[in-house]
């Protein structure tokens, strides 16, 4: 018997195949990123819970109605001033009387720092919609995040996002997240 | 110069395409690995609010979705329009959040536990008071890390 090359295998179409694997699982997967923002919800109480008094100067009150209208420190606000409130109601620049107090406290790196003793209490209705309670949880987020940046580019002189985990860290017990949400009023009678 | 002149009569010589393949599948398999397929089929609408400040949602492991939002209007007359709960693949009540966290956290190592995540996927429209409902289960089950998602704000 004659000894013959083997003919080469036409691999030419395979490319095509894989390409439409490619194609295939190109449409049908999705990269969903998944964005949102994280909190926490405060443990279950004991039944016998007495919450602490707070002084009225270290509570900003933000309710939402059934119509979705914001109250802020007892009157009527725009959702685009809130963000603006919040920090000045957090910082207090001035040291005004009729703003939070501040508990100097030693901080790891960045020292003696006044942290605020102010809490945000947020109150929604159960008519209130999830789009407004987002927008407004969004804007208090807004505040705190641009506080922290602000604190991280005077200490480290650089933005909070780019800070090291245990930096990030100090600046978070600066800062921290003080909001508080009160069981839904139920106004506008809805289940 | 007749020495140098070269025979013109090959044509010009193909393409190796051999290795083609090795780079395409090199790119399937890159997309295979970074891609998740959904787990789920969504019975309900949901259109997210947006925001500025959101983030990632790290460690998909350790996160289970609790969706909420209206029936799509082909499962409109079985699940009616009012605003529901869905729990993996299933249309479920307020009463069976309890149940959910305890099976959610079970799947997961002791140490995964405590770090589980709750992320709640709602429609912009839904009420409240729904939400807060939830929230009420997922404290008294101690389930405390949650997530509100949301879409990303075109600047």
């Amino acid at each position: 018997m004659a000894k013959r090359a083997t003919p080469g295998l036409n691999t030419s179409a395979m490319s095509d195949i894989s390409f439409l694997l490619l194609a295939f699982f190109l449409m049908v997967s999705s990269i969903n990123t998944d964005m949102g923002i994280a909190r926490r919800l405060p443990p279950p109480l004991p039944p016998d819970f007495q919450p602490p008094e707070v002084r009225e100067r270290n509570i900003f009150q933000v309710k939402i109605n059934r119509n979705d209208r914001i109250l802020f420190n007892k009157e009527v606000g725009d959702i685009s001033l809130l963000k603006e409130r919040a920090k000045e109601f957090f910082s207090n620049p001035l040291d005004r009387p009729d703003l939070p107090e501040k508990n100097p406290t030693q901080i790891e790196f960045i020292g003696v720092y006044p942290v605020t003793k102010g809490v945000i209490s947020l109150q929604n209705d159960r008519g209130t919609s999830y789009d407004m309670y987002f927008r407004v949880q969004n804007e208090l987020t807004a505040a705190i995040n641009e506080l922290r940046d602000e604190l991280a580019r005077e200490k480290f002189h650089k933005a909070y996002n780019d800070l090291d985990e245990a930096r990030r860290e100090a600046i978070g017990k600066a800062i921290p997240v003080a909001i508080s949400e009160a069981e839904p009023a139920n106004k506008g009678g809805g289940k | 110069m007749a020495r140098f002149k070269q025979k013109n009569d090959k044509g010009t010589p193909g393409l190796n395409m051999g290795s083609m393949s090795d780079i395409i599948f090199m790119l399937l398999f890159f997309f295979m690995v970074i891609t998740t397929m959904r787990e789920s089929t969504l019975f309900i609408k949901i259109n997210p609010p947006r925001g500025s400040e959101v983030t990632k949602l790290e460690k998909k492991n350790l996160v289970s979705y609790i969706n909420i939002g209206v029936p799509m209007d082909n499962y409109a007359a079985k699940y009616g329009t009012e605003p529901r709960i869905q729990l993996n693949d299933q249309i479920a009540d307020v009463s069976d959040i309890r149940q959910f966290v305890e099976l959610e956290k079970n799947a997961r190592s002791d140490q995964d536990k405590l770090l589980l995540t709750f992320a709640i996927k709602a429609d912009g429209k839904v009420k409240m008071g729904l939400i807060s409902d939830i929230k009420q289960e997922l404290r008294a089950s101690s389930a405390l890390k949650i997530f509100y998602n949301a879409a990303k704000e075109a600047k």
